[in-house]
């Protein structure tokens, strides 16, 4: 796992030593590690010489940039009008009883998050997911199934 | 009103291909005050959803003297039915850099970013090599401008334009006050042209194939063409890039599934247009206007929950700083639940209603200015629905 | 010159102000109140809770008048019906997210929502109450704030306070839409962050969100309490705001009332902490020479220097988180209050034949930090914790209304003996720079024997509400014993409000300036405009109290601290000499680095 504090030192290398750097940065750990934990958030304002309470304040903004631990894996289901018609219940009730959580929650093993999440421009093709980066479409129960295993068996 | 047929464009996409580099080598052939002309004469506005007219924006920056100034390309996308400006990205990037790259060149501005959301960050790889390409041939034209790829991260009003600068300076996404506009103040408090992704390739169109072609279509409000992501109850969901100025009735004629109950322009701020209405309203600035999203409704659909689901939306969205809209959202959502268990009377709809019209105009920015919009429709259309 | 002037009409009346003006000043100018609640004259333009909208001839919205500049030809009306039904749609949506318990509030008669809610004549029912399902928390904990987030209007008053005129940034907005609301680094509780305790923070919100830890009960307990002998101490800045928060205007100077006032209250002996004002110049003055002497003659390089001064408690927090290499620069001198309290139940008590746990010492203060700062634990040299609760001004005059006592008919009275006396010199620690002027009146006295070449004493440049002020004094014919300061010219630094200090101590921490001694108050204006001081502030008023400060400063007979009789003999009594053993045991203390985020 990379070091935080090289993710903070080459984003602060590209971008400068200020607070235009904040956003990349926390995006860059969340990338690494799911989520800010307090540590990280501390060594990010005296990177760019920011409150705690500052850096806090923007992350908390920003619905990708958790502060509260998550899972290897976060799932993000849309619950947005064009999902919701499409059969987004079924989707999260699948996922539901497959990693046995409720929204919001992280698996025991802490691989998987279950989240739901706003439009996520791909209305045409709902129920849509994404699992930290990637997009999902087109959902249906054994789909999800399917992806799923995948994730667990990788 | 004038008003248009159903026709397919084939501009945005365009499937014979273009070659930019060529539209680049015209357009430095011509004087910045020329192009700045020639898009205002275009009569082209923006695609985004508040349709400023694009060659004004451009001409109101030119004229300011910062030495710094920027272009950004709004690929925030983040307005509930909209999936048009992904497509566009990973389909025709090289169109949006170049629109960027002309505004650059009209303006005199150095640089230009990519402000997009965080949900397309499968596109980052991808995005980011085409860009560094891009921007080796303008360094191979001699043209000083460089663009660069900024991420969001989760937040719609973000995409709202002063709040996508605050977000870029590391800030929380909260609107501004205005003025100053973002032509006078915008990123890092310098001049600055936002332009919607949509827009952006437009703007390459014209300077590819002249104003004129681009006149042709539309109507005198809306020239041009336009994309549109369709979704809901239709066969025909996806992004379709149609004549402006099309009559609701005809849309449905061609996209509905034969029972459209209503269909809802402009996305979750957008307005709810019912049956009785579909041969009185115009999709463009004149009727309807529309950022691009398109969302049908069948007779089967409660129109209560889609509201319901629209007011969830704005009071998670808004940013929260402003009292109309952090609160109204909050008291619409609750109010129209209340109404629903009984807990309320029907006439308590009316409170609402008088509500969402402060909220239009007492709120600080076009988040909270626009739930009457899609609250008074579904309101005043579907009040059985939303009180039974 | 017509070129910067914009014309307009305001309710049809035409008016013609400078370019840049908001809609608010405008109007104000033709007498027409627009209501308010996220604007506060110290702060930004934040436009947020949108009370103040106007509606504008032609314009689809209603624009915010505070954050909305004038431009040619506007049409507004600040009263139309369109306004006021969206202005109490604003008030009412506010109150839906609020506790509302005015009669059991804190703020309750002194709260802008209350305010505003009474004028618009509002309905609380109109809207659903949102309370219940906000979990909404209260924190408690720090001794001297308490943070009710129940009754925050989100107009981040307190935020731009913390951040611009503080640059602590304790606070900060988080989350966002529903969610939002103001807390610390991961909601943390107050007392565990980096906050100061200024109390900016509390005289900046409009609500009772923020307010004073207040120990009302616990004072009138105790001097209901016959075993006890219940001594109270009144700060310099008392004098002057007092009377603010009692029906009077600002910069009125209330000495005689306030001291009637407090033995009416029942207060068993009413002293002044001016004495230990004055102590503290006699201290620290020394403290300042020794360090010069130190680092100018035995070349002893441990000798810090600059020295600042340390008897501003948010002060001291600020630098023990932000620049804790600092430390060694800080004065070991307690501040006025501690070293009150250190002989309060030694000195005093032995004096008076008393017991010192019988002994309860009360302070009123302009400040807020000063409560966390008697519950230091460094702060109990007298064998006891040495003062045991300190009230605000603002505290005081809710004492003073409860006991139903008239304050504008009292007479003045004097305060009592021993440690009641004080000079001029100790009334001017409540306002920026004073402590400086009275340093320099008595240290450069007892260097060359001569007043220091001011006239009437009044040192001018070090007076004033800018933000850094800067002054030198060059020492000539010194006595024989300061030999090594002939010729030296004395380079001194003031700041007051913390983003000024942090503008200073980052030049003096990189070498950019060096000064030999700095004065420094977390308040702008000083302590004038404490957190423990009367609400409303802004620069008006700061004025209006500085100038009382320095008039009472003008009527008093002795107006250097080294003249004061009751201090000279404290040290033949008690003390000896300053700097000496018993000084060094109750009077100086030491500091701590804390963690700097
Ligand atoms: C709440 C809100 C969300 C918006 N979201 C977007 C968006 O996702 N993409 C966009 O291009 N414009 C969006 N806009 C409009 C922008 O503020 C701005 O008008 C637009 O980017 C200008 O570009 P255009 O003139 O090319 O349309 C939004 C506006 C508001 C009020
Ligand atoms: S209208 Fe809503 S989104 Fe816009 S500034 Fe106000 S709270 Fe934020
Ligand atoms: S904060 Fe103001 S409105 Fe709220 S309960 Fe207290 S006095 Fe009443
Ligand atoms: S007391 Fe002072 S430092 Fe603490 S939060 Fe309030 S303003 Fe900030
Ligand atoms: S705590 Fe007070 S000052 Fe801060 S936002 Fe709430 S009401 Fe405003
Ligand atoms: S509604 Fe789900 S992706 Fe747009
Ligand atoms: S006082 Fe103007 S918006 Fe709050």
């Amino acid at each position: 796992m990379t070091d935080v504090k090289e993710l903070i030192q080459a984003k602060v290398k590209c971008i400068g030593a200020k607070r235009e750097a904040l956003m990349p940065i926390l995006q860059a750990i969340v990338e690494e590690k799911n989520y800010l934990n307090e540590e990280d958030m501390i060594q990010v304002a005296e990177a760019l010489d920011l409150s705690t309470a500052d850096v806090y304040g923007t992350a908390t903004f920003y619905t990708f940039l958790d502060t509260v631990p998550r899972g290897k894996y976060v799932i993000r289901v849309c619950k947005t009008i064009s999902c919701h018609m499409a059969g987004k219940d079924e989707i999260v009730d699948t996922l539901k009883d497959l990693l046995k959580v409720d929204l919001g929650e992280t698996t025991p093993d802490k691989n998987f998050t279950l989240m739901q999440a706003n439009c996520m421009g791909w209305c045409h093709k709902g129920p849509v997911m994404l699992v930290n980066d990637d997009i999902y479409t087109e959902l249906t129960k054994d789909k999800v199934i399917k992806i799923i295993h995948d994730y667990m068996g990788s | 009103m004038e008003n248009k047929k159903f026709k397919l464009v084939d501009i945005i996409f365009e499937t014979e291909g273009c070659d930019v580099g060529v539209v680049l080598d015209r357009v430095l052939k011509r004087t910045p005050d020329d192009i700045i002309m020639d898009m205002i004469d275009s009569g082209l506005r923006g695609r985004g959803g508040a349709g400023f007219p694009t060659g004004l924006k451009w001409k109101f920056t030119r004229s300011e003297s910062a030495y710094d100034k920027y272009i950004i390309c709004n690929a925030d996308e983040g307005e509930p039915g909209t999936f048009k400006d992904r497509e566009i990205l990973e389909k025709v990037p090289m169109k949006v850099f170049t629109g960027m790259a002309i505004a650059g060149y009209a303006i005199d501005a150095k640089e230009g970013f990519i402000y997009i959301r965080g949900e397309y960050r499968f596109l980052q790889k991808k995005l980011q090599s085409q860009i560094d390409e891009f921007n080796q041939m303008l360094e191979n034209k001699g043209l000083d401008f460089k663009i660069a790829l900024r991420w969001g991260s989760g937040a719609y009003i973000c995409g709202e334009e002063s709040a996508l600068f605050e977000s870029m300076e590391g800030k929380r996404g909260e609107p501004r006050n205005k003025p100053p506009y973002p032509t006078v103040a915008g990123f890092r408090n310098k001049p600055t042209v936002i332009n919607n992704v949509e827009t952006l390739v437009y703007a390459t169109m014209i300077n590819k194939y002249g104003a004129d072609k681009f006149k042709e279509l539309g109507t005198r409000d809306s020239r041009g063409s336009k994309v549109f992501s369709v979704s809901g109850d239709t066969p025909k969901a996806g992004i379709y890039e149609l004549e402006m100025g099309l009559q609701v009735s005809e849309f449905v004629k061609e996209f509905g599934d034969g029972d459209t109950k209503a269909v809802q322009i402009g996305g979750a701020g957008g307005t709810c247009v019912p049956r009785k209405k579909f041969e009185d309203m115009i999709i463009g600035y004149e009727g309807v206007p529309t950022g691009g999203s398109m969302m049908i409704f069948n007779s089967s659909r409660s129109m209560y929950n889609v509201l319901h689901d629209y007011l969830e939306f704005f009071a998670e969205e808004s940013c929260g700083q402003c009292t109309p809209c952090r609160v109204g959202c909050q008291q619409l959502l609750k109010g129209i639940e209340a109404v629903k268990r009984g807990e309320r009377p029907p006439s308590y709809l009316d409170d609402l209603k008088s509500l969402a019209a402060s909220m239009k105009i007492a709120s600080k920015c076009g988040l909270g200015q626009s739930v009457a919009n899609p609250f008074s429709t579904i309101i005043d259309n579907f009040r059985e629905e939303v009180i039974y | 010159m017509g070129k910067f002037e914009v014309n307009l009409k305001i309710n049809n009346i035409p008016v013609t102000v400078e370019e840049g003006t908001t809609i608010l000043d405008a109007a104000k100018k033709l007498n027409f109140r627009i209501p308010t609640l996220c604007h506060h004259s110290d702060l930004c333009v934040a436009g947020n809770c949108r009370v103040c909208v106007v509606e504008q001839k032609g314009a689809k919205a209603l624009p915010a008048a505070c954050a909305t500049p004038v431009s040619e030809g506007m049409d507004i009306s600040t009263n139309s019906a369109q306004v006021r039904t969206a202005r109490r749609h604003v008030i009412e949506l506010l109150l839906s997210e609020h506790r509302s318990e005015c009669t059991s509030c804190y703020k309750n008669g002194k709260c802008e929502l209350q305010d505003l809610a009474n004028e618009y004549r509002v309905n609380e029912t109109t809207f659903m109450k949102l309370v219940e399902n906000k979990g909404y928390t209260i924190d408690d904990f720090s001794p001297s704030i308490i943070k009710d987030d129940s009754k925050c209007i989100r107009c981040q008053r307190c935020v731009r306070t913390c951040t611009e005129m503080q640059s602590v940034s304790a606070l900060a907005v988080v989350n966002k839409g529903e969610h939002q609301k103001i807390a610390t680094f991961m909601n943390k509780p107050m007392h565990s962050v980096v906050c100061t305790n200024c109390g900016q923070c509390v005289t900046h919100c409009p609500t009772g969100a923020l307010i004073e830890k207040n120990y009302i009960d616990q004072v009138w307990d105790v001097i209901n309490n016959p075993e006890l002998h219940v001594v109270v101490q009144t700060a310099p800045a008392v004098r002057i705001g007092l009377g603010e928060s009692l029906d009077l205007s600002p910069g009125n100077r209330v000495t005689g009332k306030m001291v009637s006032a407090l033995r009416r209250l029942g207060f068993d002996s009413v002293l002044d902490t001016d004495f230990t004002a004055d102590l503290t110049i006699l201290e620290e003055g020394t403290e300042l020479l020794t360090r010069l002497k130190k680092a100018l003659v035995d070349k002893d390089t441990e000798t810090a220097l600059p020295m600042t001064t340390s008897c501003s408690p948010g002060w001291v927090k600020f630098i023990e988180h932000k620049y804790p290499e600092l430390l060694p620069n800080v004065s070991t001198c307690k501040s006025p209050q501690q070293m009150f309290g250190a002989l309060a139940k030694t000195f005093y008590a032995q004096k008076k034949g008393l017991k010192a746990e019988k002994v309860v010492s009360i302070s009123i203060m302009p400040c807020t930090a000063k409560k966390y700062e008697a519950n230091r634990p460094e702060m109990r040299d007298s064998g006891f914790q040495d003062v045991d609760y300190v009230l605000t001004t603002r505290e005081l005059a809710m004492m003073i209304r409860q006991a139903g006592i008239e304050f504008a008919s009292l007479p003045n009275e004097k305060y009592d003996s021993i440690m009641g006396d004080s000079s001029g010199a100790a009334v001017i620690f409540g306002a920026t720079g004073g402590v400086m002027e009275a340093a320099l009146r008595t240290a450069y006295e007892i260097v060359t024997g001569r007043e220091v070449p001011f006239e009437n004493l009044d040192i001018l440049p070090v007076r004033g509400l800018e933000g850094v002020k800067e002054a030198k004094v060059l020492i000539e014919n010194v006595k024989p014993e300061w030999g090594f300061l002939e010729g030296a010219e004395l380079s001194c630094a003031i700041a007051h409000g913390l983003a000024n200090a942090k503008i200073l101590m980052d030049k003096v921490k990189s070498g950019e300036m060096s000064y030999h001694f700095i004065e420094i108050m977390a308040c702008p204006g000083g302590c004038l405009g404490g957190g423990g001081q009367p609400i409303p502030v802004n620069n008006e008023i700061r004025e209006a109290r500085m100038k009382a400060i320095y008039e009472e400063d003008s009527s008093l007979k002795i107006r250097k601290s080294h003249e004061n009789p009751e201090v000279i003999a404290l040290y033949e009594q008690f003390l000896g000499e300053p700097l000496g053993h018993k000084s060094h045991e109750l009077l100086h203390t030491h500091y701590t680095g804390r963690k700097k985020y």
